[in-house]
């Protein structure tokens, strides 16, 4: 293996690691704080990237119509998980899991259904920003300024989420109600405001994260079900409910399927899920979270 | 104490509807279907009876024992290759391959099941979707075995010419054959997991069910039971995903992906998963309208995840929670009457 051919590896393993963390990062904070493991968050990135598309398309000769159809998309998926929290899954809290994870999948198949309705079946596709259009040479591969601007996002994310989850007295009473959520409830704090804020964060989490990556892959349906998988396995790996074990469980995907795919190209696939196993077996809780009663 | 149980298994009203031999009534019910019915209604009882099965062995773990399995799937699938390629890739009659598909699921969920009753509640559902994912990886991947993303086409119809043989049955198609080996197995099948969730260890899941804690403290092995009826509803599923795969004539990495264990549960709770026979009302329900609204719509999965709404915020029980309870509350009111009129 050459220096070039690793860093090229490396560098699109960070670049999946960063778009997963994104993803899973709202995932994992709704299971951390509200114990529903929502499958319609994969739904919600779908949404976010025909929004971006549609956008874009809109205001195609203007400067600068990425950024903005990417804020809108994440805006607008935002709005649409408030709606969803509290006309529906607010009814559900108190019921078996089970109902919360077919209520999740119903939203699958609505949401999914939806977006074929309104845009079809074909593949659309976006271009880059103009902005950073353009690529640069490092260690002798190539990397596009898109990309870097990604894996430079991601952790500006996570260490501005992280700040607000540790400092801010929103993060410290999001933070408690993970721990005990009827405690948090009793002492006065409104836990249904609380619910619907984490919800609506989460959703335009995913909704933006499903316009950055319009660039770089095309949007076609059933993407919602494949990258929820793909979230799913990130959030187990890092911890459910550890907003930082979400990061470095999405660093260890992204370049065990990176570096995967050089040793053993048929079973690249396999080794995530198989990670995955072994996680769950050994810490059910993942790397970095912590056990649940 | 008069603790009630939260969900008592048995709800069929009156004990005269416990007694009745249900599964040897539908059987006989079922059985002139490729006479007096055309050949698409035979095609269609063949899948809601499959289906039936598949939902039946789910319902072990989800109604009877209160595991959230969210990774039935995997043994279907297992059992389908087993069975597609033993008998696409070797030529091995059905009469071995069928065991076998049984077999090697409950081998399988065996071994995954190991891992899986360490946990609880939503790990559990959580590890039986990893495993399950695992199992389409590999059938997605593993192309030299599986066949990869093209599955095993043209799977052999299993020998039914010995039917022929017997009077009456002479003029059948190959399909008509099938439908009545399928009805034939699944009635045995689903005669076995009755007389499984009937049986002093079915009860004792339903003890687990209802209270894992108190269970164990009576001095059941909890983890055993529950890896027991695992292996058990595995093996079921094994067989079901067998028949579906001769059925659809191949066997795809789509029949082992995450969504269809979401399928399956749908079925199983539109039916009610209280009762023995709410999963075979909700394959029946599920498999019918799927056909009819597909006539008219591609949108199906729309209509469904619909159907699913309505389902858990106004029918919790399913089908057949809703039917005792509206003649629950009929007879309450009968009764009521009658006081008021003596």
């Amino acid at each position: 293996m050459t220096i070039s051919l690793i860093a090229a590896q490396f560098l699109s393993g960070l670049t999946t690691a960063m778009f997963l963390f994104l993803i899973a990062s709202g995932l994992s904070l709704v299971f951390g704080v509200m114990r529903v493991l929502n499958f319609a968050h994969g739904s919600f990135y779908m949404i976010g990237a025909y929004m971006a598309w549609q956008v874009v398309t809109w205001l195609q000769p203007t400067g600068g119509a990425f950024w903005i159809a990417a804020l809108a998309a994440g805006v607008s998926v935002a709005i649409l998980g408030g709606i969803v929290e509290r006309l529906l899954l607010r009814h559900l809290y108190g019921v078996e899991e089970l109902y919360q994870l077919l209520f999740t999948y119903a939203l699958v198949l609505i949401l999914g259904d939806a977006a074929k309705f309104t845009w079809g079946t074909d593949q659309l596709s976006v271009h880059r920003p103009p902005v950073l259009d353009g690529s640069f040479q490092w260690l002798g591969t190539t990397v596009p300024y898109y990309n870097l601007f990604i894996i430079l996002l991601g952790p500006a994310i996570a260490i501005v989420g992280g700040l607000i989850l540790s400092r801010s007295s929103a993060g410290r009473l999001l933070r408690a109600a993970a721990f005990d959520r009827e405690m948090v409830g009793a002492l006065g704090a409104n836990v249904g405001m609380l619910y619907t804020g984490m919800f609506v964060v989460s959703s335009f989490l995913a909704g933006l994260a499903g316009a950055l990556i319009t660039p770089i892959e095309s949007v076609v349906p059933g993407m919602d079900v494949q990258i929820i998988v793909d979230a799913f396995i990130v959030v187990v790996i890092g911890g459910l409910g550890s907003f930082w074990g979400t990061f470095w469980g999405a660093m260890i995907y992204g370049q065990t399927l990176s570096f995967g795919i050089l040793a053993f190209p048929q079973l690249s696939v396999f080794a995530v899920f198989a990670l995955m196993a072994v996680v769950l077996i050994v810490r059910p809780w993942g790397l970095m979270g912590r056990p649940i009663r | 104490m008069s603790l009630p149980l939260s969900r008592p298994m048995a709800r069929t009203p009156g004990l005269t509807l416990r007694r009745v031999p249900w599964t040897l009534v539908v059987f006989l019910l079922l059985l002139p279907m490729p006479w007096i019915g055309s050949r698409y209604d035979t095609f269609l009882a063949t899948q809601i009876i499959i289906d039936a099965l598949f939902a039946v062995s789910l319902n072990l773990l989800l109604g009877t024992t209160g595991l959230v399995s969210f990774g039935h799937v995997a043994y279907f699938g297992i059992g389908a290759y087993i069975c597609g390629i033993l008998m696409k890739n070797y030529g091995i009659s059905f009469v071995i391959a069928f065991p076998a598909a049984g077999l090697g699921a409950a081998l399988f969920s065996l071994i995954f099941g190991f891992f899986c009753v360490r946990l609880t509640k939503i790990y559990f559902a959580m590890l039986t979707l990893a495993f399950s994912q695992i199992v389409w990886a590999v059938c997605f991947k593993w192309d030299a075995v599986t066949g990869g993303d093209q599955g095993i086409a043209d799977v052999p119809f299993p020998d039914t010419h010995w039917m022929t043989a017997i009077p009456g049955l002479g003029d059948l198609t190959e399909n008509s054959r099938f439908y009545l080996l399928t009805l034939m197995l699944a009635a045995v099948c689903i005669a076995a997991m009755a007389q499984i969730t009937r049986s002093p260890f079915g009860r004792m899941l339903t003890a687990i069910r209802d209270n894992r804690e108190r269970a164990a403290f009576i001095g059941l092995n909890v983890r055993a039971y529950e890896l027991t009826v695992f292996v058990v509803a595995g093996g079921f599923a094994g067989f079901s995903g067998a028949l579906y795969g001769i059925f659809t004539r191949g066997v795809f990495p789509d029949y082992v992906f995450w969504t269809q264990s979401a399928q399956v549960m749908i079925m199983t709770i539109l039916g009610g998963m209280d009762f023995f026979w709410g999963p075979p009302v909700g394959a029946l329900v599920l498999d019918w309208l799927n056909q009819e609204i597909t006539n008219y719509t591609q949108y199906w999965p729309f209509v469904l995840g619909s159907i699913l709404l309505v389902l858990l915020f106004a029918l919790p029980g399913g089908v057949l929670g809703g039917l005792t309870r509206a003649y629950r509350e009929v007879r309450r009111r009968r009764s009521r009457t009658a006081l008021r009129d003596a």
